[in-house]
């Protein structure tokens, strides 16, 4: 199955940012010549992956906000698509 | 209508100037002269108004804008107000301490433009000796923690060479990849004749292209697009006419794309006069191909003019004299024939006769 690995730290890729856009009422990620809205979901986790968070931080911490269990294999299967896409990447 | 969208990008051409001379460059044969170019102050107030109506990504452009002395305190404003901001340079006019600043004062990315892989036929086609600071720079801007974005305009003096260039970029670890295809505008259209590649360029450098994403995939990301003389339907220009573009060319004229300044009939404004709010909005130019209601046929009845909303008018305008005519690179447009023809005339003769015309270098009448 999966390949993450949960003590690895994740940031998002160069030339990555993440932010709130007033105007679209959402979080967006911005990268060079392009923009993507987020849902909320997608955005609750990459507002984690700022080079200071483990995977398993990230899913910790979520489950704390969302007041749940069992996140880390929707979590894990968004960051391997957000790879994919190469949004984030591992520091 | 439906309600009419924010804008999502500014595109602001802060200076016409550039040390190169590049004769594919898009930008108008009348070129904005230093003297009439919005100040400080002007740039500042469009970053904020454009900003205000929406606007998230924002592209430094030209001309080269490394020209412009107050470039950092733009960039500086620019991080301030939330944009993402995007500098597209020849590379001259920097060194590395000037993109190590950038990167401070919050500049979120660099493209480097190439003319081609190697230095001799690079600094041919610019008219001047840059190659080898481009290579430089390219390297300075990683190393400053950017990604390597490059981009290689290809016409047919040197698609023969989309090989050799992407290897060069894989050698400089670049991240991303953009062969550009001249767009026949301005200097490049006057220079068609000689620009113009031909069908089995174009094939041959979609071949290698493709067989490139595979070997780099994950590594290098490579963009290549086939140019619109060659697709039997036209690009959507800017993504739809007044729907995510604002542009704003040097001395503050706002345009609905780029090359818009050579349409007849639209009443373009100035940001000197007028806020952009109300451009966007309100003004004449920016409804004018907004919707269907201006479309004739075949665009008015055709099922793909969600997709491409008619093409580029600009091109529409030049090549059959109306705008609101279908782009005639659209195989459905009953000018496509001039299409057809350039695209023979270009493989006919291959040395056209009109000689090369170089973009005037004006850099030099700027210093006064
Ligand atoms: S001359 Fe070349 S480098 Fe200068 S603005 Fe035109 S295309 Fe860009
Ligand atoms: S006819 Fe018009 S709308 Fe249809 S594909 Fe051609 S340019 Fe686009």
């Amino acid at each position: 199955m999966s390949q993450v690995d949960f003590k690895a730290v994740l940031s998002l890729a160069r030339g990555y940012r993440f932010q709130w856009e007033e105007s679209q009422n959402n979080h967006v990620l911005l990268y060079p010549e392009g923009m993507v809205q987020l849902s909320d979901t997608a955005a609750a986790v990459l507002s984690l992956c700022n080079g200071q968070r483990t995977v398993e931080a990230i899913v910790a911490e979520l489950e704390e906000d969302y007041e749940t269990d069992g996140l880390s294999e929707d979590v894990i299967s968004f960051l391997e698509e957000a790879q994919e896409q190469g949004w984030i990447q591992y520091a | 209508m439906p309600k009419i969208p924010s804008p999502l990008w500014l595109l602001a051409e802060v200076t016409h100037s550039c040390p190169l001379q590049c004769p594919y460059c898009s930008n108008p044969l009348q070129l904005v002269p230093k003297k009439d170019e919005l100040d400080t102050e002007g740039w500042l107030k469009v970053l904020h108004q454009a900003r205000k109506l929406g606007a998230a990504q924002l592209g430094f452009s030209g001309g080269e804008p490394l020209v412009r002395k107050d470039l950092e305190v733009l960039i500086a404003e620019a991080r301030k107000l939330g944009y993402y901001s995007n500098l597209i340079t020849s590379g001259v006019g920097m060194d590395a301490a000037r993109v190590e600043n950038f990167r401070e004062l919050g500049l979120d990315h660099i493209q480097v433009s190439f003319q081609a892989d190697d230095a001799t036929l690079n600094d041919y086609l610019a008219g001047t000796n840059a190659f080898q600071h481009k290579l430089d720079m390219a390297r300075a801007v990683k190393a400053s923690g950017y990604p390597m974005v490059l981009c290689f305009v290809i016409h047919r003096q040197n698609t023969d060479r989309v090989a050799q260039m992407l290897d060069l970029a894989a050698e400089l670890q670049a991240d991303y990849v953009e062969l550009a295809t001249t767009q026949f505008e301005g200097w490049a259209l006057a220079n068609r004749d000689h620009l113009l590649p031909t069908l089995e360029q174009v094939r041959e450098a979609e071949r290698v292209a493709h067989q490139y994403q595979e070997k780099y995939k994950g590594k290098m990301k490579i963009f290549y697009v086939v140019p619109d003389y060659y697709e039997n339907r036209p690009k959507a220009c800017v993504a739809g006419w007044g729907r995510v573009f604002i542009a704003v060319a040097p001395d503050g004229l706002v345009l609905p794309c780029h090359s818009a300044r050579s349409l007849p009939d639209l009443e373009l404004h100035n940001v000197r006069d007028r806020d952009l709010d109300w451009i966007w909005y309100e003004s004449k130019a920016f409804n004018y191909f907004r919707g269907e209601d201006w479309m004739k046929e075949p665009c008015r009845s055709c099922d793909e003019r969600e997709k491409d909303f008619g093409g580029c008018h600009c091109q529409a305008f030049k090549l059959t004299g109306d705008a609101k005519n279908a782009d005639p690179t659209c195989a459905k447009s009953p000018h496509h024939h001039l299409i057809e023809q350039a695209i023979d005339t270009s493989r006919l003769n291959p040395n056209s006769s009109k000689p090369l015309l170089f973009r005037k270098r004006q850099i030099n009448a700027n210093l006064s």
